[in-house]
């Protein structure tokens, strides 16, 4: 199916997930208005809300079934198999959010059912940040995902952490906004479009001649804006503290939606605007190396469990960062088939994480979770299969995409980073392996110590579906590696020269 | 004789200084106020750009309504008060200038650099645009044309903002 974005019909089609998500957010903040009285009303939002995910993952499938494209290369946003599989990541991570949910808000008494419409924002967001083909469309995605995320950060308002966690990020992100503007101003200013595709056309011819100048100065403020939203290292001060503060639902959401809305964004940049440009290769190379030790060092002097898990966060970003510097459309791929994994076993953690604390859960240290194999045979299961699988275990998914991400690396020659990539895994099981031993090895303090771990029936379904899914991707990962190989190939600089026209 | 390089230095310093006292006075109104004449710099350079309309824009909603809820926000919250500075002794002082002056000599090849001549728009093209469709349509039609997509996740932006900060800010939900 080729969509010519001039004519209106298809232009709403080239969107038609977008706007089927919007309509919804629509819909739900009208059904807000009137129901916002009590848990029940809380459970129906957060119902319609999975329906609205759902439908638009359906909205989405069909594009791709149809295998959309768009025709010319001056469009606003792409349609290609890259975005329908990012959209899939994001939808995924949201509905699992919305799962996990429902028990938390309750026990919380965070009766405030505009948490759902707020994460819808935050999806649509998403998926618009991956749909980008401007610098413009990507801009409004970011801080559409960001508004949402800064106010779901502080949304548990009694709680002075959250508020502070809240405060810190609007702060840091906004600065980080500031400098990836002005990385687009830049850009603009040495190539006179903020199209990709149009952008890519002219980078080989602007890297001789002095007007690169600005051009890289650009590309440098812009890898600063999108490495401060993936909490690369220089830029990661912020993550641990906003991590611990959130909601715990929403650190996962954080941890996996926006983490790989802002990969899926640097992919397309680098890739399709800047794929002809060898430089950031280097950049991106030494901020992957300080982001790999730096996360797993820090991790492991770690003691509360979500804290831990902030700073893997930051290391996965790390081994993304690999697989960015890597570049091109196996690399793509790879990023995909690891941003796969690495949702769901986050996700994953994360509500395992929240069945057992109370109260923000940042008190709960490795050895608190002593025994709790004893007590809570499935879930304990549950976070094993989760920590192996952050650690990279084979047989799970994790593994899988570590080891798509090595090959890419490979095959680019980049043999000193996917040693890094090894070594820095192996650091890792340092602090995944405890939580493991505490729950099997460890006797149980005392009989009560666990009466208090209780995950609701949704939040278990969450949990059972993502074990299923890392154990299914980690011995049977072909139809994954299909899909990811179809969308890694769709990301590349456009071949094609056009005319330039200044707005 | 009318030189639009030597206005252009004249606003672009006063932006520059202002925005400089606007960050660095401790009573928020002298802040807020440094602000104003900032937008107001910035205003004229897009006179020069030949953007009044952007221009008259920037005067109406920056210059003026923003500016003038920044001022009733600070009363509101009584704020006027002079607050510690965020600049911690003579250290921190040196520390931010060290920093600052790294930025400007890491931008300072931006000087030399050149725009490239396919984009460059050939004299007077602005005005003849502006000549045909007008002062506010020549901003206009392409809003709704050819950025109608970022323009429609705008007021999606904006919708998000007002939910969040109902939730964030009302006393009882």
């Amino acid at each position: 199916m080729r969509l010519d974005p001039a004519v209106s019909h298809d232009l709403l089609l080239t969107l038609l997930p977008e706007l089927v998500l919007t309509g919804w957010s629509l819909v739900l903040l009208l059904f807000v208005a009137w129901r916002h009285q009590t848990t029940r009303d809380l459970r129906l939002t957060g119902w319609l809300t999975f329906v609205a995910l759902v439908s638009t993952a359906i909205a989405t499938w069909w594009l791709w079934w149809n295998r959309a494209s768009v025709q010319g290369t001056v469009s606003m946003v792409a349609a290609d198999d890259f975005r329908w599989v990012a959209d899939w990541i994001f939808l995924g991570a949201g509905a699992l959010t919305v799962l996990v949910s429902f028990g938390y808000l309750e026990r919380e008494r965070l009766l405030a059912p505009e948490y759902y419409v707020l994460l819808v924002f935050g999806v649509l967001g998403m998926m618009v940040m991956a749909a980008g083909a401007d610098l413009m469309v990507i801009f409004l995605g970011l801080e559409l995902m960001s508004v949402a995320v800064y106010v779901l950060t502080g949304f548990d308002r009694r709680r002075a952490r959250s508020a502070e966690a809240a405060l810190k990020y609007f702060l840091l992100g906004a600065f980080a906004s500031g400098f990836l503007l002005y990385g687009i101003a830049l850009v603009y200013g040495a190539t006179g479009t903020t199209n990709l595709g149009l952008i890519g056309t002219q980078v080989g011819a602007l890297e001789a001649s002095r007007s690169s100048v600005m051009l890289l100065a650009g590309l440098a403020l812009l890898i600063v804006g999108f490495g401060f939203k993936i909490a690369a290292v220089p830029f990661h001060m912020w993550a641990p503290d906003v991590y611990d503060g959130a909601p715990t639902p929403v650190t996962g959401f954080m941890a996996t939606g926006v983490k790989a809305a802002a990969f899926a964004a640097l992919f397309r940049v680098l890739n399709q605007a800047f794929g002809t440009l060898t430089t950031w290769h280097d950049i991106v190379w030494w901020l992957a190396v300080v982001t790999m030790i730096g996360g797993n060092v820090f991790a492991l002097s770690q003691r509360s469990v979500k804290r831990m898990l902030a700073y893997s966060s930051v290391a996965h970003a790390g081994y993304l960062l690999v697989a960015v510097s890597a570049g091109g459309s196996p690399a793509t791929s790879a990023f995909l088939v690891y941003a796969i994994a690495y949702t769901l076993m986050t996700v994953g953690a994360f509500a395992i994480l929240q069945a057992k604390g109370r109260a923000g859960e940042s008190d709960v240290t490795i050895d608190d979770l002593s025994g709790l194999a004893t007590r809570h045979p499935w879930l304990s299961f549950g976070l094993a299969v989760c920590m192996l699988s952050l650690l990279g275990f084979p047989g799970t998914a994790g593994f899988i995409g570590k080891w798509y991400i090595l090959i890419a690396a490979l095959s680019a020659g980049q043999n000193v980073l996917a040693a890094i990539l090894v070594l820095t895994s192996v650091v890792s099981a340092g602090y995944y392996l405890p939580v493991i031993m505490a729950m099997y090895m460890k006797p149980e303090p005392d009989e009560t110590a666990h009466l208090d771990v209780r995950l609701d029936r949704w939040g278990r379904t969450a949990v059972a579906a993502v074990v299923l899914g890392l154990l299914l991707f980690g011995v049977w990962p072909n139809r994954l590696f299909d899909l990811a190989r179809s969308a890694g190939g769709s990301v590349q600089p456009s071949s094609t020269s056009t005319a330039v026209s200044p707005p | 004789m009318f030189d639009p390089k030597g206005f252009f230095w004249f606003f672009g310093v006063i932006a520059m200084v202002s925005a400089l006292l606007c960050i660095t006075r401790r009573s928020p109104i002298a802040s807020a106020l440094w602000l104003v004449v900032t937008l107001f710099s910035i205003a004229a350079l897009f006179v020069l750009l030949d953007a009044q309309f952007i221009a008259v824009l920037q005067v109406l909603v920056y210059a003026g309504a923003i500016m003038v809820l920044f001022l009733f926000v600070i009363m509101l919250l009584n704020l006027g008060r002079p607050g510690p500075s965020d600049i911690k002794g003579p250290l921190g002082l040196g520390v931010a200038v060290l920093l600052g002056a790294a930025m400007l000599f890491l931008l300072k090849p931006l000087g030399s650099a050149t725009l490239p001549t396919a984009i460059q728009l050939p004299a007077g093209s602005v005005a003849a645009l502006q000549q045909q469709r007008g002062i506010v349509g020549s901003v206009a039609n392409p809003l709704f044309d050819a950025y109608l997509i970022p323009f429609e996740i705008a007021s999606v932006l904006l919708l998000a903002a007002i939910v969040g900060a109902v939730v964030l800010a009302k006393r009882k939900l």
